[in-house]
């Protein structure tokens, strides 16, 4: 026993590369930060479904995937490939946009369908939470699996390139590109227009109503069947937009497994903020993404960055299980 | 579909299909359940003396070479049959944590992992370690991956249970990427020449060579009857109640004064060992030992093993570890579609059958039966339904 | 189906108590109390202080829950808690039985406080409770539940389960005994075989009288047993509780039926709005103005406690 912890030990297979880190501090802060707004969108859609039904919804992952498969279609379908186009910009605008619709619409309807075939009858039944939890693992390997049935194996699909990221401005002498401006303004602004939606309007009203307690709600006069079908909505059409940004970082990101660790983190980033709580999605994403990027700087290695995901999540749940900003959206279960 | 796809679903639709008449037959609460009853009826004796032979039968099959069960030319049976045993192992101490004590560990492959690992790195010449007779390494294994589902138990046990799925799957994970990155557990090159029990046959050639399932696959039944023992011992004294009192509610379980922490903590610990078990009979029997077996998918499948058998039935679950590593084997023309069916198959089992293929069943008392006996005249209501069904007494009332 | 030969002929005890004798049944039942009340080391004498709130003060944010309690329970008698719907009678119990810490103020049992003890281990130190909204381990027997409160005194660890060591043994078979003495007392024993899900809703009642008595405490804790009684099942519960408390336990009663507390009772403690206003004797609280005060014009119903 002895034996195997110095022989595991004394090997140097892990070093800290801190001349990287201290070098690419701001770089890596500004590419973690794009990388956190892409899981903080995704973190929505785990967080929000929480909120409402104390469920983690495992094939969310795979909600957001599809969003990945259909921009990369739609994009191929508008001309978009390998190799990068330059069309004009009012025009190139104008094609995400629509692929970004393609994939919310993608994404939104894989959310409906599952609420409706998978978790719909296990409500009307009253099973425990056990029984969600492997439904939605099951569901989340049904669609992985058809993913790969229909693309004939495991292979990603070719790159799709959007634009080729220009650099914009400098600070901390440090290039911020069009690209990362893009992705993070515009997961800033959905995100914003998610939270004002939830907190302003009549149907975000039901959804905060159901969240708190349900029977009350729909006591209250609250459909709550729609409220659900809505949250779901809400969460995957952001997993759609999602899935543009994460498409446009990762040009060859859509495999079929491909939605798998990204939703892991994307769940770490939601239980770092505090499960249930809308803007601790966006904060826990942030961070998340700072932080495993720092990760993968400072061990020099990009598969570290799963590890530290999960490592933070375990320290998460362990220190403060509630998270940095606690469950408002929901309730604390005694 | 190809018209081996077609034959090949047909086939197994049957298959599932008998499974499924099998486990409707045995539930008592049913009218048609004589088998059930009946089984109940007998005393322990009696039962003995049906399960010797019964047992003789299993341990032959490789042997017998039944005509159905028989797997297509190009498939070599007892290997198949090793496979089918070593996920009814694997079943089986997954079913200690998530369906006796209601914990869901999604990171199970992790256990399997350090196991194989562990019998690899003491008995493979590609490991600088010093080597150690391969049988050593069985309860080496079991203590190495007790020591791990201690170390990561013990800051997780204490969250709520949908965290825990989501840790242990992070572990999991985990695992898979250490030994990926790690220098000394090889990555992708991995170990060769695992080490493998002693004994030669006839011929010369080693009686445990990874080319004759036959042996690895008795070898293999005969550590699942032990445990089988020591599981059932375990479910018939206070610990086996402390889990079910856990999963049941875990609130009032501690309220009538069961050290919740600790009887959880020893509930991972033991599927963890019995993982590790498994890990390094796996690595025995294959004989190498790579990074690329241990992923996610994997896990899914040992859960999809519990609850297709019946989640907190020990039959059950050796059962449907049997049934998820046939199937690929037998059913080759589906191989490829094996995740795609076994994720199907877990939606539609939550949706109508959550059960499982034999419900839920167990005793919970050391001599209850003659205990019931001498007390009411009768033996107890055992549960037709499963852990996974059950409901708390308070919505019921 | 029982033509085994090692067990009594049909019917087993249960069957048997029909048909016993007077001498043989009073001897019977001599046994059951025998076992029901165990011999438990209890520092304080009958009639000292065996629990002892001390200024307990339970804040949830900014609703006070519990506003500076204190009150006593003396070994070996029956103490009522009443009080208007939303009075903190469930969460002064919660703060007995470690489900939440005081804010400020002690529990003390025995003249040592509570602490930071776990559930568990207020469990083992002497206080068992039951619950308002029937929490049973629905997939278990009725037996086994019992066995689960008995556990709670056992020692066998998990080596010695694994290998059935003697220990194990001896625990187990006085566990099944205790067990359905305990199932006779509260006379539900010929339910005993059956999942505790499928029983009916009197027998769960009592049955987690049952499983709490089994843990052997000192002080049990009765968190509205009668909810959902009908006056005769009342009565019935009442002599039951005098049972209890005649062998040997002591007894905390949150009741909202005036007439079973009064009639049960040897003393009263009143809260409303999370502070104490009388105790005394049942009669004194009768007739005390604050009590009536309190309590008119809110009709008495089958409520939830507020913070539950």
């Amino acid at each position: 026993m002895h034996h195997l912890i110095t022989y595991l030990a004394d090997a140097p297979w892990i070093t800290f590369n801190t001349g990287a880190f201290s070098d690419q501090f701001w770089a890596s802060t500004f590419d973690g930060l794009t990388y956190g707004s892409i899981y903080a969108l995704v973190a929505m859609g785990y967080t929000l479904v929480y909120g409402v039904l104390q469920l983690i919804n495992f094939a969310h992952s795979e909600v957001f995937i599809v969003g990945v498969y259909a921009t990369v279609f739609a994009l191929n379908a508008m001309g978009f490939g390998p190799s990068p186009v330059y069309p004009p910009m009012v025009v190139l605008i104008i094609d995400l946009l629509v692929a970004m619709v393609a994939a919310m619409i993608a994404s939104g309807l894989t959310a409906l369908i599952l609420e409706r075939v998978a978790y719909r009858p296990l409500r009307k039944r009253n099973a425990p939470r056990l029984v969600f939890l492997i439904t939605a693992i099951g569901a989340s390997f049904t669609i992985q699996y058809l993913i790969f049935v229909w693309r004939g194996g495991s292979n990603a699909e070719p790159a799709t390139i959007m634009f080729v990221p220009d650099p914009v401005f400098e600070v901390f002498s440090t290039i911020i590109d069009s690209q990362q401006l893009t992705i993070f303004i515009a997961a800033i602004v959905l995100m914003v227009v998610t939270d004002q939606f939830i907190n302003r309007t009549k149907f975000g009203r039901g959804i905060r109503a159901v969240a708190q307690d349900p029977d009350t709600a729909t006591l209250m006069g609250v459909n709550k069947e729609r409220v659900i079908m809505l949250t779901f909505v809400i969460g995957g059409v952001l997993a759609g937009a999602a899935a543009l940004f994460y498409l446009m970082k990762v040009p060859q990101g859509a495999s079929f497994n491909g939605g798998f660790v990204l939703g892991i983190k994307a769940f770490a980033a939601a239980v770092l903020g505090g499960i249930g709580n809308i803007r601790g999605a966006l904060l826990g994403g942030l961070l998340l993404g700072v932080v495993s990027n720092y990760g993968v700087t400072l061990l020099g290695n990009s598969s570290w960055t799963d590890v530290v995901a999960f490592v933070v999540l375990v320290v998460v749940l362990m220190v403060r299980p509630t998270g940095l900003l606690g469950e408002s959206l929901g309730k604390a279960r005694v | 579909m190809t018209s081996d796809e077609i034959i090949d679903l047909v086939e197994m639709v049957v298959l599932v299909a008998v499974l499924v008449a099998v486990g409707k037959l045995f539930q008592r609460s049913k009218a048609s359940g004589r088998l059930g009853e009946w089984w109940n009826s007998k005393s322990r004796v009696e039962q003995w003396a049906w399960l010797v032979p019964l047992i003789a039968v299993v341990v032959l099959i490789p042997v017998i070479n039944p005509p159905f069960l028989t797997t297509e030319p190009g498939t070599n049976f007892p290997i198949t049959m090793f496979n089918c045993a070593l996920y009814a192992l694997v079943a089986l101490g997954l079913n200690v944590v998530v369906g006796q004590a209601g914990l869901l560990d999604l990171g199970y492959v992790g256990f399997f992992a350090v196991g194989a690992y562990v019998a690899a790195l003491f008995t493979s010449p590609d490991s600088q370690l010093s080597k150690i007779p391969y049988l050593w390494t069985l309860p080496l294994a079991m203590v190495v991956t007790m020591f791990f589902g201690v170390v990561l138990g013990t800051p997780t046990l204490r969250l709520r249970g949908d965290y825990l799925a989501i840790v242990t799957l992070g572990f999991g994970e985990i695992v898979r990427l250490l030994a990926t990155l790690m220098p000394p557990l090889k990555g992708n090159v991995g170990f060769q020449d695992v080490g493998h029990p002693p004994g030669t046959k006839a011929d010369g050639g080693a009686l445990f060579a990874n080319t004759n399932g036959t042996p690895w696959y008795m070898l293999t039944i005969g550590i699942i009857l032990i445990v089988l023992l020591l599981v059932g011992n375990l479910e018939r004294s206070r610990v086996g109640r402390a889990w079910v009192a856990i999963r049941e509610d875990e609130d009032a379980a501690e309220m009538m004064g069961v050290p919740v922490f600790k009887f959880k903590l020893w509930a991972f610990a033991i599927g963890a060992a019995i993982g590790g078990l498994s890990g390094s009979l796996f690595a025995g029997q294959v004989s190498f030992v790579n990074n690329q077996k241990f992923d996610v998918p994997t896990s899914v499948l040992f859960l999809a093993a519990v609850v297709l058998g019946g989640s907190g039935n020990k039959v059950g679950v050796l059962l449907g570890g049997f049934v998820i590593a046939y199937i690929p084997f037998r059913f080759t023309a589906l191989a490829s579609y094996k995740y795609l069916i076994f994720g199907v198959a877990l939606v539609v089992l939550m949706i109508f059958r959550p059960q499982g293929l034999l419900g839920a069943r167990q005793r919970l008392l050391a001599r209850g039966r003659q205990a019931y006996q001498r007390l009411i005249g009768r033996p107890e209501q055992l549960s037709s339904d499963s852990s996974l069904v059950a409901e708390k007494a308070g919505d019921s009332a | 189906m029982s033509d085994t030969p090692e067990v009594e002929p049909e019917g087993g005890i249960v069957a048997e108590l029909e048909h016993m004798t007077e001498a043989e049944r009073a001897a019977h039942e001599a046994e059951v109390a025998e076992a029901v009340a165990p011999d438990r080391e209890i520092a304080v004498e009958v009639g000292d202080t065996l629990l002892e709130l001390r200024d307990v003060t339970m804040r949830f944010g900014g609703l006070v829950a519990m506003d500076s309690v204190s009150f006593s329970i003396k070994r070996g008698e029956i103490l009522g808690l009443i009080g208007p719907n939303g009075a903190g009678k469930t969460t002064c119990f919660n703060a007995m039985t470690g489900v939440y810490r005081p804010t400020s103020g002690q529990v003390l049992l025995e003249d040592r406080p509570l602490g930071r003890a776990k559930r568990h281990q207020i469990t083992h130190r002497g206080i068992a409770r039951t619950f308002q909204n029937i929490r049973l381990f629905g997939e278990m027997t009725a037996l086994e539940n019992v066995v689960v409160g008995a556990d709670a005194r056992h020692q066998t660890s998990v080596v010695g389960a694994l290998l059935r060591l003697p220990r194990h043994h001896r625990e187990e078979r006085e566990a099944i005994d205790r067990a359905m003495a305990l199932l006779e007392f509260m006379g539900i024993a010929d339910r005993a075989a059956d999942k505790a899900k499928n029983l009916p809703y009197g027998y769960q009642r009592r049955l987690e009288i049952a499983r709490a008595l089994a843990t052997e405490p000192k002080l049990l804790c009765l968190d509205e047993p009668a909810a959902g009684f009908n006056p005769a099942e009342k009565d019935e519960l009442m002599g039951l509780i005098r049972k209890i408390r005649d062998d040997g336990y002591t007894v905390l009663l949150i009741e909202h039926d005036m007439r079973l507390v009064m009639g049960v009772t040897d003393r009263i403690v009143v809260l409303e709005f999370g502070k104490k206003i009388a105790e005394g004797l049942p009669a004194e609280i009768r007739d005390n103005p604050a009590v009536i005060a309190a309590y008119l014009g809110v009709p008495d119903e089958e409520d939830t406690d507020g913070a539950a």
